[in-house]
């Protein structure tokens, strides 16, 4: 089985479409956090503006940290499609190659390729997630320095510094766990078709209902939230709640990981008795 | 003899959207064999060399290997197996030798020195670290057949090893399957839509057509049994027509557009030839063809048109 794995990490990571959501990371954040860094606090200044005059707030608080947080707070728009572009092609990529030919003629099982397969899939997200991390909180840190972090999000949160460096790891523990979600919806689509793009444009669509289902004030929308994986896709925004709300993180986590073993079961099952005519 | 049995199918058959791509298909292949698999385009042979190794599951009818159903003990049975069906394919971002590194890795692992080994053979050595994406047809063909012989299998399944490849290109390929079954014990099948082609290397063969099996034997007693057909051609036509039929019989004369098919032995073809050539006929084409070989063009022109 590590075998498989091994090779199939090498199938992935020695392809170019592995490294096109790296190259745009490697050029946006950056350009984001420069961008920020040459703007200033302005930002944050106008939106604080109404509050100076009732708080006295201390030190500076447009910061590495700020900007780092406020990164990982867009991260659910954009992320996702980089990881579905990987994701949907890992089964769909060798129908369109040709080359289920050559590795499912083979005297091991499907349901062994198939696992090499998704494990390669989670640990492309993993790495993807935190090289995301490390480069937008690393940056952001060396350009713009330290301090107490402000989030916004729910009035207004001032966490002192000392209790802001973990907040940012297991926010990104959990981003790449509700990343894998995704990722195994697009694996699931990946195992229908002969090309990638219908995979990549299925889950796409699927995250862009599901998220309108899930912040659109509608009653009937309610009622259906609690079954949608978006509701509780931005779990890792919660931990820089104080007091963090484990309970409510634990319960999201569960609820994605039910969504991963659900479409990743019928995918295998689709994937096993799969007729293979490319 | 069953233990000779290497693949063995009974009833096979497949149905795409109710077409039958391949029905009531029995075939034997035994050890040592070099099986040709004939069959003109569309006739079923992908379809069934799918089956066997195990990419589709078939609609009915069951297949042995080694005497293994491959329905339920699939990886014993494709243990000493090598294959390649339609056009090969590789990861073409990768180099020959990585390809072979992968397949290997489904096998239990291919040693470095069992990759160079299996791609000297086919010729491919200089070219091992260069991306599949820079290869030629040809090159990839022989590629194709170097991972089917990678984990040294018994039995080696190739599905139109030839096809795209110039005149020497065949004869290489062609020399390589004798080299195999002669000299390194392989039990070959190849499917070919060119009945010379399975001439050449096969020892039995079966034939396909339109899904259905044909007929199924040894490749010599094949072709030799049954009634010889002589194509002439000439001018003046009716007095050809004329000829013929009382020298040999007009029972055994056939009209074919401007040809005439003549059932006869091959060893009278110079007896009539100085007939005809006597009588003044102006002789075009004396085409001697064994019956399989005419039935086998028929079928192929027949679905060609
Ligand atoms: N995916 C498919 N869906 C529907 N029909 C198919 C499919 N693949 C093959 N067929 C049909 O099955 C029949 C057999 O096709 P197959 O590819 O097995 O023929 P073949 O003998 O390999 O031909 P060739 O010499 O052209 O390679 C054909 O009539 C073909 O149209
Ligand atoms: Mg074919």
């Amino acid at each position: 089985m590590l075998r498989l794995v091994y090779y199939e990490l090498i199938k992935t990571f020695l392809k170019k479409r592995t490294y096109i959501g790296f190259a745009l990371v490697a050029i946006v954040v950056p350009l984001v956090e420069v961008v920020m860094k040459i703007e200033g606090g302005r930002f944050l200044q106008y939106t604080l503006r109404s509050l100076q005059q009732d708080f006295m707030l201390v030190g500076n608080l447009f910061n590495g940290w700020f900007v780092a947080q406020s990164m990982m707070n867009s991260l659910w728009v954009h992320i996702p499609l980089l990881i579905i572009f990987v994701a949907g092609d890992q089964l769909a990529g060798e129908a369109t190659a040709g080359t289920y030919r050559l590795i499912l003629v083979r005297p091991v099982s499907r349901t062994r390729i198939f696992l090499a397969k998704f494990i390669t899939t989670i640990i492309y997200t993993v790495v993807f997630v935190f090289f995301l991390g490390i480069l937008s909180t690393g940056l952001a840190l060396l350009l713009l320095g330290r301090g107490d972090l402000i989030i916004l999000t729910r009035g207004i949160l001032i966490l002192p510094e000392a209790d802001v460096a973990w907040r940012f790891l297991a926010g990104y523990l959990l981003a790449a766990w509700a990343m894998v979600s995704i990722a195994s919806i697009a694996f699931f689509f990946s195992t229908f078709v002969e090309n990638a793009i219908g995979p990549i444009i299925s889950t796409m669509g699927v995250n862009m209902i599901f998220v309108l289902m899930t912040v659109l004030p509608l009653d009937f929308f309610k009622t259906l939230r609690p079954y949608l994986f978006t509701h509780y896709l931005n779990v890792w925004l919660r931990v820089f709640e104080d007091p963090v709300p484990w309970q409510d993180i634990a319960t999201g986590c569960l609820a994605l990981g039910g969504y991963v073993a659900g479409f990743i079961i019928a995918a295998w099952l689709i994937f096993r008795r799969k007729d293979i005519l490319t | 003899m069953t233990g000779d049995l290497i693949l063995q199918t009974k009833n096979l058959g497949k149905q795409y959207k109710r077409r039958w791509a391949v029905h009531h298909l029995d075939l034997e292949v035994h050890r040592g064999d070099v099986f040709g698999f004939l069959g003109p385009n569309g006739a079923g042979k992908s379809t069934t060399i799918r089956m066997l190794l195990s990419l589709i599951r078939p609609t009915e009818g069951e297949v042995f290997l080694f005497n293994y159903s491959l329905a339920r003990e699939r990886e014993k049975a494709l243990r000493s197996i090598g294959g390649i069906v339609e056009k090969p394919d590789f990861y073409l971002y990768l180099s020959a030798f990585r390809n072979l590194e992968i397949v290997g890795s489904l096998n239990g692992g291919a040693e470095k020195k069992r990759i160079e080994e299996v791609l000297e053979l086919v010729g491919l050595s200089a070219r091992a670290r260069d991306k599949v994406k820079t290869y030629s047809h040809g090159m990839k063909q022989r590629l194709g057949i170097a991972q089917s012989l990678l984990s040294d299998p018994e039995f080696v399944i190739l599905d139109e090893p030839t096809s795209g490849l110039d005149p020497q290109g065949m004869k290489e390929i062609r020399d390589l399957i004798r080299h195999l079954a002669s000299d390194r014990q392989k039990t070959v099948m190849l499917s070919s839509h060119l009945l010379n082609e399975v001439e050449m290397v096969a020892t039995r063969m079966a034939v396909i057509n339109r899904g259905e099996l044909v007929t199924q034997g040894d490749v010599g007693a094949l072709l030799e049994k049954g009634e010889k057909v002589v194509t002439f051609r000439g001018q003046p036509a009716e007095k050809l027509l004329s000829i013929l039929s009382s020298r040999i019989g007009a029972e055994k004369v056939t009209l074919k557009g401007d040809d005439l098919l003549v059932s006869m032995p091959f060893e009278d073809i110079p007896a009539i030839t100085r007939i005809l050539v006597a009588e003044g006929i102006d002789i075009q084409a004396i085409i001697p063809r064994r019956s399989l070989e005419e039935y086998f063009l028929s079928i192929t022109e027949s679905d060609s048109k």
